[in-house]
C-alpha cells in the first residue's frame, strides 16, 4: 500500500513456549488489543519492522506530493486550484503526522529522509507513474487516495498507538481527498467526449497501478505473517485489494466509464468482483527503480532538500543566538 | 544527526472551552516557529482557538512500569463516585 512489501524483522514467528516471559506478555497485550506505546518494552524486530513500515509510509505521503504538484499551476479554475492546493498541503502534513510516529521509536526524521535520499528506503510504486491529463488529478484523489483509505482504515486497529493515533487523523482528512477526486472526474465523464475520453484515459492509465498498491498476493507475501502476529498489518494484500475492487467497481459504472479490466465481473458465489491480476513483473520493476518517474521523483525530493539547507540552518542559527542572548541577559 | 530542529509537542484548545489537547508533535528552530507551524498543520479545519507548545525535552513522564502502583490502587475506592451512594427518589434528583 502506502508501505508496500515490508520485509518484517524476524527468524518466524514463535510459539507461545518459544517465547520468553517478556515477549509473552508482549504478545498478550496486542491478542487483547492493549496498545503498545513508545516506552513500553516491545521486541527489537518489532521495532525494526515499525520503522520501516510507518517510514515508508511517511515518505509516500511526501513523494505523493509530486505527481498533484504538477497540475496545481494548471488546474482549470481557481476553485480546483484551491482544493488542490489543499489536498496537497494535507499530504505535508500525514508525512509530518508519520515521521512524528516513528520518530516515537527512536530514529529521527532526518535520518528517515536521508535514508530515503540515499535510496536505501522505498515509497509506494504509485507515484512513479506520471499525472498525464486533468482527470488524472480526479483519479489520483478518487483510485489512489480511495485505495489508500482502505488501507489506512484497518491501520486504525495497528498495535502501536502513535501508529494507529496517526491513520485515525488520517483518515478524517482523506475522505476530502477522496471525494474531490471522484468530483473531479464526474465532471469530466458528464462532459464534453474529449473530457470523457480524458476521463477514461485516466481510469484505464492508474487501475492496475492502484491494485497494485496492496503489495504482492498473499501467496507471495513471504514474511507477513508475523506482521500479523504482531497486529502491524491487519489485513492481508489480498482481502485489501478485494475490498477496493468492491467498493470501486460500482463508482466507474456510475460514471458511465468502461471497466478497465475486461475481466471484472459480479461473482455471485463469492459474492465478490472477479477481476485480472495486475502485471506483478511491472510492479517490481517499478519497485526497483526503474518506473517511468523513479529518477525525477527522487530528484525532486534531494532537490528540495538541498535546496532548503540554507532555511534550516539560518533559522537554527537565529534561535541559537536568541537563546544565548537571553541567558546573557539573565 | 546534528543540526536538526528540535522536537515540540503542541497542544490545542478547541472552541467550546475544553481544556488544551495533545495533538501531535513537529520541529521547529524556536517556539515562535513552532506556534507557527502547528498553526499551519494543526488547525486546518477549525481544530482550535488556541495553541501550546512546549520543547519534548522538557516534559516528565510517568514510567509504564509504574502503572499498576500508581493508578490501581484507585480502582478500589468506588465511594468516590457520586453513584456509590443510593438517595431515595423522594428526595429528587442531586
Amino acid at each position: 500500500m502506502y508501505a508496500q512489501m515490508i520485509k518484517t524483522a524476524s527468524a518466524g514467528v514463535k510459539s507461545r513456549e518459544e517465547m520468553t516471559d517478556q515477549e509473552r506478555e508482549f504478545q498478550d497485550k496486542i491478542d487483547n488489543d492493549i496498545k503498545i506505546e513508545p516506552r513500553d518494552w516491545m521486541p527489537d524486530d518489532y521495532r525494526r519492522t515499525l520503522i520501516r513500515q510507518i517510514g515508508q509510509h511517511a515518505h509516500s505521503e511526501v513523494v505523493g506530493q509530486l505527481p498533484e504538484g504538477n497540475w496545481i499551476t494548471r488546474a482549470p479554475t481557481l476553485e480546483r486550484k484551491a482544493i488542490l492546493l489543499a489536498k496537497v498541503q494535507d499530504e505535508a502534513g500525514h508525512g509530518l503526522y508519520l515521521y512524528s510516529a516513528a520518530e516515537t521509536l527512536g530514529e529521527s526524521r532526518d535520518e528517515l529522509v536521508k535514508l530515503l535520499h540515499e535510496g536505501r528506503m522505498k515509497y509506494s510504486s504509485i507515484f512513479n507513474y506520471p499525472t498525464l491529463n486533468w482527470a488524472d488529478i480526479g483519479a489520483v484523489g478518487w483510485l489512489v487516495d480511495g485505495a489508500a483509505i482502505v488501507n489506512q482504515v484497518a491501520l486504525q486497529r495497528t498495535s502501536y498507538g502513535p501508529y494507529s493515533r496517526a491513520m485515525i487523523r488520517i483518515c478524517k482528512e482523506e475522505s476530502f481527498h477522496a471525494r474531490q477526486g471522484y468530483h473531479a472526474i464526474m465532471k469530466m465523464a458528464f462532459g464534453t467526449p474529449e473530457q470523457k475520453r480524458q476521463a477514461q484515459s485516466a481510469v484505464d492509465r492508474l487501475w492496475f497501478p492502484a491494485i497494485m498498491m496492496f503489495g504482492p498476493t498473499d501467496a507471495d507475501s513471504t514474511n507477513s505473517d508475523q506482521s500479523m502476529a504482531w497486529k502491524i498489518k491487519v489485513k492481508s494484500n489480498d482481502e485489501l485489494r478485494q475490498q477496493f475492487v468492491d467498493q470501486t467497481v460500482p463508482q466507474i459504472e456510475y460514471l458511465g466509464l468502461d471497466l478497465p479490466d475486461p475481466n471484472i465481473k459480479w461473482n455471485e458465489e463469492r459474492g465478490h468482483y472477479d477481476f485480472s491480476d495486475p502485471d506483478w513483473s511491472e510492479f517490481f520493476n517499478v519497485i526497483k527503480g526503474n518506473g517511468p518517474c523513479n529518477v525525477d521523483r527522487m530528484k525532486d525530493r534531494v532537490a528540495a532538500w538541498d535546496d532548503g539547507q540554507w532555511v534550516r540552518d539560518g533559522l537554527l542559527a537565529h534561535a541559537q543566538k536568541k537563546a544565548a542572548a537571553k541567558v546573557a541577559a539573565e | 544527526m546534528k543540526n536538526e530542529w528540535p522536537l515540540w509537542e503542541i497542544f490545542i484548545r478547541g472552541q467550546h472551552g475544553m481544556s488544551h489537547r495533545h495533538v501531535g508533535s513537529l520541529h521547529a528552530p524556536d517556539a515562535a516557529m513552532a506556534i507557527k507551524n502547528a498553526r499551519d498543520v494543526y488547525t486546518r479545519r477549525n481544530e482550535g482557538v488556541s495553541i501550546w507548545v512546549v520543547e519534548a525535552q522538557h516534559i516528565s513522564a510517568t514510567a509504564p512500569g509504574d502503572k499498576g502502583p500508581l493508578f490501581e490502587p484507585s480502582e478500589s475506592k468506588i465511594y468516590r463516585h457520586p453513584t456509590f451512594f443510593d438517595i431515595p427518589e423522594e428526595v429528587g434528583s442531586m
